[in-house]
C-alpha cells in the first residue's frame, strides 16, 4: 500500500511491542522483512549489532524483537518478548555479535545472516531510522535502498539485457502500476537486485511469472 | 474538495469553512489521502483503543519488572494509595496511574500504541481513559478525540520533530501533551481554535525538556514524565477553555520547540551521557555493575 504521506495512523501508531520504536519494533521489522525476502525455512541466524543497537541492545529487547523478525513475527506481535523460547522451539540457533568498532553510517544497523536448512545463506544490512521506520541497505553483496512501505517484489537476476523489459511488460499486462524500479548489481553483466515498488499488491502468479524468465533467480514479497 | 494540511492555518481555515471539528476534518483528510473508507478508519482507531486500554489497565492487576529493571509495579502502588492521602483528586490521581501503567507496560515488552513515540506512549492513553473513567463521556467523543491528536501529531511530525535523538524530551512528551490537550479540548466542547491554543500552551509549559534515559531504556525518568505530560494536558485545556492565552500561535510554537531542541546539547538527546542519565547515585551502580560484567568476561 502507497503510504508516501504523514497519515493518522503514522501519528497514532505503530501498534508495537515496547520499549522503543527505533530499537524494538524497527529491528524487528528489518528481521521481519529479511525472513520474507529468504526462501525455504531458517536454522540459524547471526546479528552484527553497531552503533546503538551495539550499546543498548538488551535493555531494549533489540535482540529478542530480531529473532522474532526472523521467526515471521511482526513488531507487534507479543511473542517477541519470548523470542528465545520460541527459536529453540522452531530449532532455530541464533547468535549476537557486538561491534562497536566499525563505522556504520546510520546508528542503528544491523548485518543479519541467515542459513537455511538446505545451506543456503541470505545476508541483510538494515537501519532502523526512527519511530519504527527502517532501510534495507544490503542484500548479500549488493548495496540496495528500500524501506517496505509500499508493496515490494525483489527480483535476483543476472544483469542481461532484457530483464528489467520482461519484469515491466508482466507488471503491465496485470495493471499493477509501479511506484518505483531501482536496479541495483554488483557490475556490468554481473549479479544484480531489481527492486520494484508498487501501488498495489503483486500477486502469486505474477511473481511466478517472473521466476519463469531465464536470467531470473529468485523473486520474494514483501506486503506490510 | 482538498482536505489536506500543512499547518494549523490551514487546518483552523477547513474547520472554519465548512463547520467542522478538528477531528472530522483529520478524517476525511485520512479518508482521501489514505483512500480509505470512513467504517475501515474507525474500526482501527477502535483497535487501538482497545491496545491502549489493555496497556493501561494489565500493570495495574498484574505488575512486571521491566526488561532493564529500573521500574515495575508503580501503577499498582499508586492505585493502592489512601484515599486520605491521594492529594490530586479523582481525574488527575487516575492520569497519572494510567500513564504510569502504560510506561510500565511499555517498559516489560508488552503491546503499546505509539503516540507519537513509543517513549511517550503513556499521555494520550492517561488523559483519555481518565477521563472516560471519571466524567460521562461517549466511546464516540473519545473516538474523536484520538482523530483529533492525530492532527496535532501529524503537524508536529511535519513541521517540527517527534524524535528525542532529534529535539529532546519536549518532542516526545511535550508532543503527546499537546495532543492529549488538544483532544480534551475537543471531547469537552470547545472550539477547533481552543484545540489550538491548548496544544500551544502545553508545548510552551513542557519547552526545554531534556531527554536523559537513564542507562539509555525507556524507564527512569520517561515513565514519570509520562505522567507530567497527561496532568500538563489537563491544565492546558482547562485554561484554553477558559480563554486564558495562548501568548504564541502553536504553528509559531511547533517552531519554537523545533528550533530548542536542535539547540539542546548532543549530551541531552538521548544519548544517555548528560542530565538524569548522570545521576552520580545511579551512575554509581551503573559502574558497579560494568565492574562485575568485566569480572565476570575474566573468569
Amino acid at each position: 500500500m502507497a503510504n508516501n504521506y504523514i497519515g493518522l495512523f503514522d501519528v497514532i501508531g505503530p501498534v508495537m511491542v515496547g520499549p522503543s520504536s527505533s530499537h524494538t519494533s524497527g529491528a524487528a521489522t528489518i528481521a521481519w522483512m529479511t525472513r520474507q525476502i529468504f526462501s525455504g525455512t531458517p536454522v540459524k541466524a547471526e546479528f552484527t549489532l553497531y552503533g546503538s543497537f551495539a550499546e543498548t541492545y538488551k535493555g531494549h529487547g533489540t535482540d529478542r524483537a530480531l529473532i522474532g523478525g526472523i521467526l515471521g513475527y511482526k513488531s507487534s506481535d507479543v511473542r517477541i518478548r519470548k523470542a528465545y523460547a520460541e527459536a529453540r522451539k522452531n530449532w532455530l540457533k541464533v547468535d549476537f555479535n557486538v561491534d562497536k568498532e566499525t563505522q556504520v553510517s546510520h546508528p542503528n544497523t544491523v548485518d543479519i545472516l541467515v542459513t537455511g536448512d538446505d545451506g543456503h545463506t541470505l545476508l541483510i544490512r538494515g537501519e532502523s531510522i526512527g519511530g519504527g521506520r527502517v532501510r534495507i541497505r544490503r542484500i548479500n553483496d549488493i548495496e540496495v535502498d528500500f524501506n517496505g512501505e509500499y508493496s515490494t517484489m525483489i527480483i535476483g537476476h543476472q544483469d542481461v539485457t532484457g530483464t528489467v523489459a520482461y519484469i515491466t511488460s508482466c507488471l503491465a499486462e496485470e495493471e499493477v502500476n509501479v511506484a518505483t524500479l531501482k536496479l541495483f548489481r554488483e557490475g556490468k553483466g554481473l549479479k544484480a537486485v531489481t527492486v520494484v515498488e508498487t501501488d498495489s499488491t503483486i500477486s502469486e502468479e505474477l511473481k511466478e511469472k517472473i521466476l519463469q524468465y531465464e536470467t531470473v533467480t529468485s523473486v520474494d514479497l514483501i506486503e506490510i | 474538495m482538498n482536505w489536506d494540511f500543512r499547518n494549523t492555518e490551514e487546518l483552523l481555515r477547513l474547520c472554519n469553512e465548512n463547520d467542522m471539528p478538528i477531528s472530522e476534518v483529520m478524517i476525511r483528510r485520512e479518508m482521501q489521502l489514505g483512500e480509505s473508507r470512513r467504517k475501515v478508519i474507525l474500526d482501527r482507531i477502535d483497535e487501538n483503543m482497545r491496545i491502549m486500554s489493555i496497556a493501561v489497565d494489565r500493570p495495574i492487576s498484574e505488575p512486571v519488572r521491566s526488561m532493564g529493571g529500573l521500574i515495575g509495579g508503580e501503577a499498582s502502588k499508586l492505585s493502592q494509595l489512601d484515599e486520605s492521602k491521594a492529594i490530586c483528586g479523582p481525574v488527575i490521581h487516575r492520569a497519572i496511574i494510567n500513564a504510569l501503567a502504560v510506561a510500565e507496560t511499555n517498559a516489560s515488552m508488552g503491546v503499546i500504541v505509539a503516540a507519537p513515540t513509543a517513549g511517550s506512549a503513556g499521555v494520550l492513553p492517561a488523559v483519555l481513559m481518565s477521563l472516560y473513567e471519571c466524567y460521562d463521556i461517549s466511546i464516540d467523543a473519545l473516538r474523536s478525540g484520538v482523530i483529533n491528536a492525530g492532527a496535532i501529531g501529524y503537524i508536529i511530525t511535519r513541521n517540527g520533530s517527534v524524535s528525542g535523538a532529534e529535539a529532546g524530551c519536549q518532542a516526545e512528551v511535550g508532543s503527546a501533551s499537546a495532543m492529549a490537550a488538544s483532544a480534551l479540548v475537543e471531547i469537552m466542547g470547545g472550539t477547533p481554535e481552543q484545540c489550538c491554543d491548548a496544544a500551544s500552551i502545553a508545548l510552551s509549559n513542557l519547552l526545554g525538556l531534556a531527554c536523559d534515559p537513564v542507562r539509555g531504556l525507556v524507564e527512569v525518568p520517561c515513565q514519570t514524565r509520562n505522567t507530567m505530560g497527561a496532568v500538563g494536558a489537563y491544565t492546558a485545556a482547562e485554561l484554553a477553555m477558559a480563554g486564558v492565552g495562548p501568548h504564541i500561535p502553536l504553528d509559531e510554537m511547533i517552531q519554537i520547540t523545533y528550533d530548542v531542541g536542535r539547540a539542546l546539547p548532543e549530551s541531552l538527546r538521548e544519548t544517555a551521557k548528560g542530565g538524569c542519565a548522570v545521576a552520580p547515585s545511579l551512575c554509581a551502580e551503573c559502574s558497579r555493575e560494568a565492574a562485575w560484567q568485566k569480572a565476570r568476561s575474566l573468569m
